[in-house]
């Protein structure tokens, strides 16, 4: 780029970007600033005066280099370029004056504070500040708002950098934060003790600097250094959050967000932060057997022995739930149809189409919601199926995107144009195409789970395309399972969808579908990790692992193969999933090839190579889909309660109160 | 000082029709999606119509501007010209007691305020005609010590004027704004030393003085009735 300018930054000269601000132009040049209130993701506030540097040449007081643009600087009279000091006594001195303000009326209560260990407070007064306090008096009084379930609150810590106010404000999209008074009483609060509704309120626990708001399930449970750190993807949606999985010893005491820009950000929703007391809950830890219509416990070699027996010489169909990882879908899917078996992995009846990719992924990506400038939402309501990608298509909108929505009209955040709620509606809008103007302009067309579960799914997802392809836009399906897109690779599909795989079949292999019920008549072997609706009705239980417990590959919504790691090991006699299915394998006379997950991948990566390249995101090809009739019942909602979307999620009791305040925040006042 | 919302809270809250009118011209003044600028403007008209800012007239003037109810709430606790609380039915008192007017005797008008209204500010007094709070400067230090009442300031106060004054106002007189103590404005005590040219012509009182007089009326709020 040609319009860099050149600066010095303590002595060395560097090139950067004139709209930088000096804090990130430090940063470029390898120079730390330390700093409170600035958040790459948020909007600047300048308000904890922490990163105050020296602008040489300038006003003869620090600046703060979080609020002050780099085309802002001026020059040395003789055209040197302008120079910026951060380690100079100016600044040494401000920041240690900044730190003693900001400590004022902080507390001394680390010992008993959970951000102990990980605060930025601690961490830049050891760096930055000075070794004692000229301050006599009381410090501050404060009253700890209740914000939820969530979110603990002990307003004596805060510093007020308004990273929470923002946050819920831009990217949550829920202004229910604020700072009120002024002065020494200027408080963060919720209006008049309201609790938060923000489905990504958890991110204001990261957020905050110091430990004002803590987590409250994980309070006073655990330090940061006692804990091990396990890079993961999360399951609770199909977005496949970069997740970061805090154990202690065999138990999952926390989870929190990894950056992956082309996927959460830093963001992650309250489900994924705080499904963790659902592993523990619920847990099916040995086999079961139904002996006079009662699950009795067993052993596996019992169970294997029934399941033998169940299956010998029967037709046998295999079904995915939403949690599944791909390598025990591939490893079933070989199992079962060498067995001469049916697979099925739409069990909420879903439309999608098997072999094309570009209609049941897309063409486009989750980061291509970023630059786009209109979106058309079908028959989906992100904010409950992704709130994180809804808080991407949020941002979007707020940098001039234009919302478009066919469905349910629900709150969004965001403002949109609500263009109906059928799918003659959207036919409506395909017959009526786009301007040339408009056409140019990046597009995407996103489809729901609503859209697509249905009788008219299939047409419906030709309509969108047909959509997509008169607008020039690309296309995205939204997924409600993690699972989905990964067995949809794999084909784990039979013709004709869910009712078909299951038409005849006297055996049912449930690999942890817990969404819909199986008919009555088969006998069922339910291999899961919780005691769910797919357990009540199993005749053989095998226990099996959680996302947390075993190492697997999740495709994302967006086609993304990614790759979640093993944090802790499953409860008692429960396995992981692939291994359950080979060792069944054997006990069946069909003994898969393969003795260890390298070699089951290795084998999965030669039926479908594109899984191999972890991280990235495949281009979709495919054809359109032949148009067909389209039915007249409105969209509905993919998803009925966000916090009850999965066997985990309804072991859980922090999401069971959660789910119940929201119940109650939604439910009408008698005056309306 | 925290500010926190009154215990008590009146049902609803409406602007009526002139002040209703007059508020659509303040929103109007800022561009499309800049409404939420018209806050201060509102909020102060709010005030000025039920005498205190009350939390149904926060929401209220929130729904108007598309504003949701914390940052209204941010804006009616930051500034301390919104008085949270009920008011005096005839006038807020407003001591000033800054370093000037402190040393001029501000103390002792506090003391009048004690024991003639009540014995702590923001507290309805003398049947629940006056209330008062101490402010910080109110820019009158050449005329310490003094008091805002409604719409004026009363300077050069003592004490014994002070307690004159607000017995007038609670007989429903107009007492006269200004010094009190014959001064016509701000010159020095002893008399004009520059500009003498000018004092000859001048009128009876100074400008803000003079609409007092005019009017008959120093404390009347914008009710917009």
């Amino acid at each position: 780029m040609s319009d860099l300018r050149k600066m010095i930054i303590d002595g060395a000269e560097i090139e950067v970007d004139p709209a930088l601000t000096i804090l990130q132009a430090c940063e470029e040049a390898g120079v730390e600033i330390p700093r409170f209130c600035y958040h790459e993701r948020l909007s600047i506030a300048g308000n904890c005066r922490m990163c105050l540097v020296e602008v040489v040449g300038g006003p003869p007081k620090p600046a703060a280099s979080c609020a002050m643009q780099v085309r802002d600087l001026r020059g040395g009279p003789n055209g040197e370029p302008p120079e910026v000091k951060t380690k100079s006594p100016m600044v040494k001195k401000a920041r240690e004056g900044v730190m003693e303000f900001l400590l004022i009326n902080h507390p001394l209560d680390c010992p008993i504070c959970d951000q102990g260990g990980e605060c930025d407070l601690q961490d830049q007064a050891m760096a930055y500040g000075v070794d004692f306090s000229r301050f006599r008096e009381e410090k501050r009084a404060a009253v700890d708002p209740d914000l939820g379930p969530l979110v603990g609150t002990k307003m004596t810590r805060c510093i007020s950098c308004t990273r929470c106010v923002r946050f819920t404000t831009e990217v949550g999209g829920v202004s229910e934060m604020g700072q009120t008074g002024r002065g020494e009483d200027s408080e963060i609060t919720s209006y008049l003790g309201q609790m938060l509704t923000s489905e990504l309120q958890g991110n204001v626990i990261d957020l905050c600097p110091v430990g004002a708001l803590t987590s409250k399930p994980y309070a006073f449970t655990a330090r940061p250094w006692e804990l091990k750190k396990t890079e993961s993807i999360d399951v609770m949606d199909a977005l496949g959050s970069s997740i970061r999985i805090d154990t202690r010893g065999r138990e999952v005491m926390r989870i929190l967000p990894r950056n992956h820009d082309g996927v959460n950000e830093e963001w992650i929703s309250d489900k994924t932060r705080f499904i963790w007391d659902g592993l523990k809950r619920q847990r099916l830890d040995k086999p079961y057997i139904r002996v006079d219509g009662k699950l009795k416990p067993a052993t596996w070699a019992q169970a294997f022995a029934a399941v033998a027996g169940a299956v010998k010489g029967k037709k046998i169909a295999a079904v995915a739930g939403d949690l599944a990882p791909t390598e025990a879908m591939f490893a079933l899917k070989e199992l079962v149809t060498g067995l001469g078996g049916t697979v099925e992995c739409r069990t909420d009846g879903a439309k999608l189409p098997e072999g094309n990719r570009a209609a049941y992924v897309g063409t486009a990506t989750i980061e291509e919601i970023d630059s786009a400038q209109m979106i058309l939402l079908v028959g989906t309501n992100p904010r409950k199926e992704a709130p994180v990608l809804n808080a991407r298509i949020r941002k979007a909108w707020l940098a001039g995107a234009e919302i478009g929505l066919v469905g349910q009209a629900v709150d969004l955040t965001y403002e949109y144009a609500h263009a109906g709620t059928t799918p003659a509606d959207l036919k409506a809008l395909a017959d009526k195409g786009v301007s040339d103007e408009t056409k140019e302009k990046n597009t995407l067309v996103i489809v729901g789970q609503a859209a697509l579960a249905r009788e008219d799914g299939a047409a419906i997802l030709a309509e969108a395309q047909r959509m997509a392809e008169v607008s020039g836009s690309k296309l995205l399906v939204l997924h409600t399972a993690a699972s989905r897109v990964g067995a949809m690779d794999l084909g784990f599909t039979t013709e004709g969808g869910i009712t078909a795989a299951l038409d005849g079949a006297e055996v049912v292999w449930n690999l942890g579908a817990d969404e819909g019920d199986i008919p009555a008549g088969p006998f069922v072997i339910y291999q899961g990790s919780h005691g769910d609706r797919g357990a009540h009705r199993a005749d053989v239980i095998l226990p099996a692992a959680t996302y947390t417990e075993e190492t697997g590959i999740f495709v994302n919504t967006e086609g993304r193969p990614q790759m979640a790691l093993r944090a802790n090991f499953p409860p008692g006699d429960a396995k992981e999933n692939w291994a359950i299915i080979r060792a069944a394998s054997a006990e069946l006379g069909a003994q898969l090839p393969y003795d260890n997950i390298n070699a089951l991948r290795a084998a999965m990566f030669e039926a479908v190579p594109h899984l191999a390249e972890i991280d990235t995101v495949p281009e979709n090809t495919g054809d359109m889909l032949p148009s067909g009739a389209l039915g007249e019942q409105a969209f509905g909602q993919a998803i009925a309660d966000f916090y009850f979307t999965n066997p985990i999620a309804r072991a859980s009791q922090v999401m069971a109160e959660c789910s119940k305040l929201a119940q109650e925040h939604n439910m009408p006042v008698a005056a309306e | 000082m925290l500010r926190r919302l009154h215990k008590d809270q009146p049902d609803s809250f409406a602007f009526t029709p002139a002040n209703a009118e007059w508020a659509k011209g303040q929103i109007a003044k800022y561009p499309e999606g800049r409404e939420a600028s018209a806050i201060i403007p509102l909020l102060w008209r709010a005030q000025e119509q039920e005498g205190w800012l009350t939390r149904p007239a926060i929401e209220h003037i929130a729904e108007m501007l598309g504003l949701a109810y914390i940052r209204a709430l941010e804006v009616a606790t930051f500034y301390f010209m919104f008085q949270l609380t009920p008011t005096g039915s005839i006038a807020h008192v407003q001591v000033c007691g800054t370093t000037s007017c402190m040393i001029c005797g501000a103390e002792d008008l506090i003391a009048v305020c004690k024991e003639k209204i009540a014995a702590k500010p923001f507290t309805p007094g003398w049947d629940d005609k006056f209330t008062w709070e101490e402010v910080e400067c109110l820019g009158a230090c050449a005329n310490a010590p003094m008091a805002q009442i409604g719409k004026d300031y009363y300077e050069d106060l003592t004490a014994a004027r002070f307690a004159e004054i607000l017995e007038e106002l609670a007989a429903g007189k107009v007492p006269t704004p200004g010094p009190q103590n014959g001064r016509y404005a701000s010159e020095p005590l002893g008399g004009l030393t520059s500009l003498k040219e000018w004092e000859a012509d001048k009128m009876a009182h100074n400008a803000s003085v003079a609409l007092a007089v005019e009017n008959e009326d120093t404390v009347s709020r914008i009710t917009g009735e």
